[in-house]
């Protein structure tokens, strides 16, 4: 088994009387992009809080690049970078005074301090607004100038929360390039997401849901071992055959997209196509095709409380 | 560890934010400018000048003058005449004055029996003979204008008659020190360094955690290295300077505008100022560890500076307050402080020989500092 940057075992954290993470096993390798992906509330958020030392566990262990939280939490810091998911850096600086603030912040000498911010604006590309106020700038922009920041002191784990939530398509693409780059100098990523095109992008992935973990593996592993076959149907009248088929107790979720119908059918069924054309709720000139899983398909099958699949109700809860 | 660097970045933010912000730099300056132009003339325990009426019931020449030797002494204005007696009553209910002179018939009969004046001396004590010889009602809401008033009651009035004065020797000889002349701005202006020093001070350092808190600047600066002892040291240092820069306004204005001698040293003033520049920022940074917004830390340092105002000894003297308040006045930094800036501004005491002030402050901003960084935790839960 490779190195592991985080391992977690049964953490929980609780606020008050709502449980935010339940009972959380997670191992991260090293030099891995690692995806949560949740809905708001999931607890992403909270997780994060507690592989950074912020929150203390109520109960269980994490142990993050060999350091026992929360004993060690100061010693963690300078191996950790963090991007908020709010912009938390200082609007009424400069992004070269807000650089500048970090870097001293983490004590690089002054000698190196110049060649790093040097280096860090010219790989986020912020020659150009380096005297601009942080407040003025755009979504993609911030953004940039809080990544270049969380990587100042060359962090070996780096944790993003929700990175990109205010980034339009352009930037994301241009964010994770920047992102396997990172990834592949060495440093291992924790990402959040709810974004299914970025979840999918990770090494990696574990779905949240209600602070529990539903499933984790490779994006690719979860939509191939998924418990359920994905139909697509075009016909007339969808709104009213989408209430008919989610009364189906095979009927995991009904979807409509676009002009079609997506039906995710419990995998016990071995003849989807044959077992819809026979519910007599179908009409006859109904088109009916199997169709590849999506990562939006396991998601929506793994937070669902209509079937919880046996295999990934063991799995969780180991 | 601590780390100069770590203080450096936090002190340099500091600043920086301060220039951008045009209003709290503008505060700087305009606070004590404002607030020792408004108090250095506003307050004022001599009172003059209060509006009086008269009621002259003899119509004399002695009575015209006997008013005249009055009004020179410039403690009464009179503005009104009355006929009689319910008429000035009515004008004192109505404010039209504060005070009303009766000037009494038989005011020639009374002056000549009067006993300062000393003629055919009629024994002192015999009221029969001996009587005041006109009479002063007072509107006694305002104690500062009833004594006032009252100090007239032994007004000499020899000028009254070419004669020279019979001179009383007083009882008592008194010297004032410090203040000979008796101007209220002496007292007023290093008492005012204390107030505005509490104002200010507790306000910039309070607003100070918070607002990372508000602004969500908190969870970038938890994450990092920065330990909290590290945070408060940046924090208060760039105040000092913005502390210091205030102390030279209102002490240089009132040196040179109202006269208020400066007799100490000016190491003194500057060890006796920076113990309570440091105190203030402390107690600020203790109230934005307390407080959850904005808000609320402006509300405790309004809570904490009506108190300074009141009972530190700026606007009455501590000796003269119940034992309670006393209690509380020597929980206040600025009770001390105006202890200190009063010793060395007007006195020359060298800060070292007011011990008890000084450990008091040396021992709150140790204190509060511990409080603060123990009450500052890296977490967020």
């Amino acid at each position: 088994m490779a190195e592991l940057a985080i391992d977690a075992n049964n953490l929980t954290h609780k606020f008050g009387s709502v449980t935010a993470v339940s009972s959380l096993n997670l191992q991260v390798e090293k030099q891995r992009i690692y995806g949560f992906l949740g809905p708001n509330g999931s607890g992403k958020t909270t997780a994060i809080r507690l592989f950074t030392g912020l929150l203390k566990p109520s109960a269980g262990t994490v142990n993050v690049l060999g350091c026992h939280l929360p004993k060690d939490t100061e010693s963690l810091r300078r191996q950790i970078g963090y991007m908020t998911q709010k912009f938390s850096l200082y609007d009424d600086l400069t992004i070269k005074e807000n650089m500048q603030f970090i870097a001293r912040v983490y004590g690089l000498p002054p000698k190196e301090q110049k060649a790093r911010l040097d280096e860090l604006i010219s790989i986020y590309q912020l020659e150009k607004l380096k005297k601009q106020l942080a407040g003025s700038l755009s979504g993609g922009q911030k953004q940039r100038l809080a990544l270049a920041c969380a990587v100042m002191h060359k962090p070996k784990l780096l944790f993003l929360d929700e990175p990109t939530s205010a980034v339009d398509p352009e930037n994301r693409r241009e964010f994770w390039e920047q992102l396997f780059d990172l990834c592949d100098q060495g440093i291992t990523i924790l990402v959040s997401t709810h974004y299914m095109d970025e979840a999918e992008r990770c090494h990696k992935l574990a779905i949240l849901d209600n602070g529990i973990k539903r499933a984790d593996d490779s994006p690719a592993q979860l939509m191939a071992d998924m418990p359920a076959n994905v139909i697509e149907i075009s016909t007339d009248n969808l709104r009213q055959l989408k209430q008919q088929l989610i009364a189906l107790p095979e009927v995991v979720s009904a979807s409509q997209i676009g002009a079609h119908l997506r039906v995710l059918i419990n995998k016990s069924i071995v003849d989807p196509i044959a077992f819809l054309k026979h519910s007599r709720i179908m009409s006859s000139k109904a088109e009916l095709n199997i169709v590849r899983a999506s990562l939006e398909d396991v998601f929506v099958l793994s937070t669902s409380n209509k079937l919880m699949p046996a295999s990934q109700v063991s799995k969780a809860q180991l | 560890m601590m780390s100069l660097l770590r203080i450096q970045a936090i002190v340099i933010k500091e600043l920086i934010q301060l220039r951008r912000d045009r209003m709290t730099f503008g505060m700087v300056i305009m606070i004590p400018l404002v607030q020792l132009l408004l108090f250095a003339f506003a307050i004022n325990t001599n009172i003059r000048h209060i509006p009086a009426g008269i009621v002259d019931q003899s119509q004399t020449a002695l009575s015209r003058v006997l008013q005249q030797t009055v009004a020179a002494t410039s403690m009464v204005n009179f503005t009104r005449h009355y006929h009689s007696l319910p008429q000035a009553q009515a004008a004192i209910d109505r404010g039209d004055v504060r005070a009303v002179l009766i000037i009494p018939k038989d005011v020639a009969q009374r002056l000549v029996r009067h006993t300062s004046i000393g003629f055919g001396l009629p024994p002192a004590s015999d009221e029969e003979t001996s009587r005041p010889i006109a009479q002063w009602l007072v509107d006694g809401a305002d104690t500062a204008i009833a004594s006032s008033i009252k100090s007239l009651r032994n007004m000499p009035l020899a000028e009254l008659l070419d004669k020279p004065v019979n001179r009383n020797v007083p009882t008592f000889e008194v010297t004032l020190l410090y203040n000979p002349e008796q101007r209220s701005v002496v007292n007023t202006v290093p008492g005012l360094v204390a107030i505005i020093l509490t104002m200010t001070m507790i306000m910039f350092t309070s607003a100070a955690i918070v607002r990372e808190r508000e602004r969500g600047n908190m969870e970038l600066l938890i994450t990092t290295p920065l330990a909290s002892i590290e945070l408060m040291i940046g924090k208060i240092f760039p105040y000092i300077f913005i502390g210091a820069i205030q102390v030279s306004i209102i002490l240089g204005l009132g040196h040179f505008f109202f006269n208020v001698p400066i007799n100490g040293s000016l190491w003194q003033l500057t060890f006796a100022t920076l113990l309570f520049i440091c105190a203030s920022l402390v107690l600020g940074l203790v109230i934005s560890t307390l407080a959850k917004n904005q808000l609320q830390s402006m509300q405790m340092t309004v809570f904490i500076l009506l108190p300074s105002i009141l009972l530190s000894g700026f606007m009455f003297p501590y000796e003269g307050m119940p034992e309670v308040a006393q209690y509380i006045a020597e929980g206040l930094p600025a009770t001390h402080f105006i202890r200190l800036i009063r010793g060395v501004v007007l006195r020359d005491v060298a800060v070292v020989d007011m011990t008890f002030d000084m450990l008091w402050l040396m021992g709150f901003t140790l204190l509060g500092l511990m409080a603060a960084v123990l009450r500052f935790k890296k977490t967020l839960d």
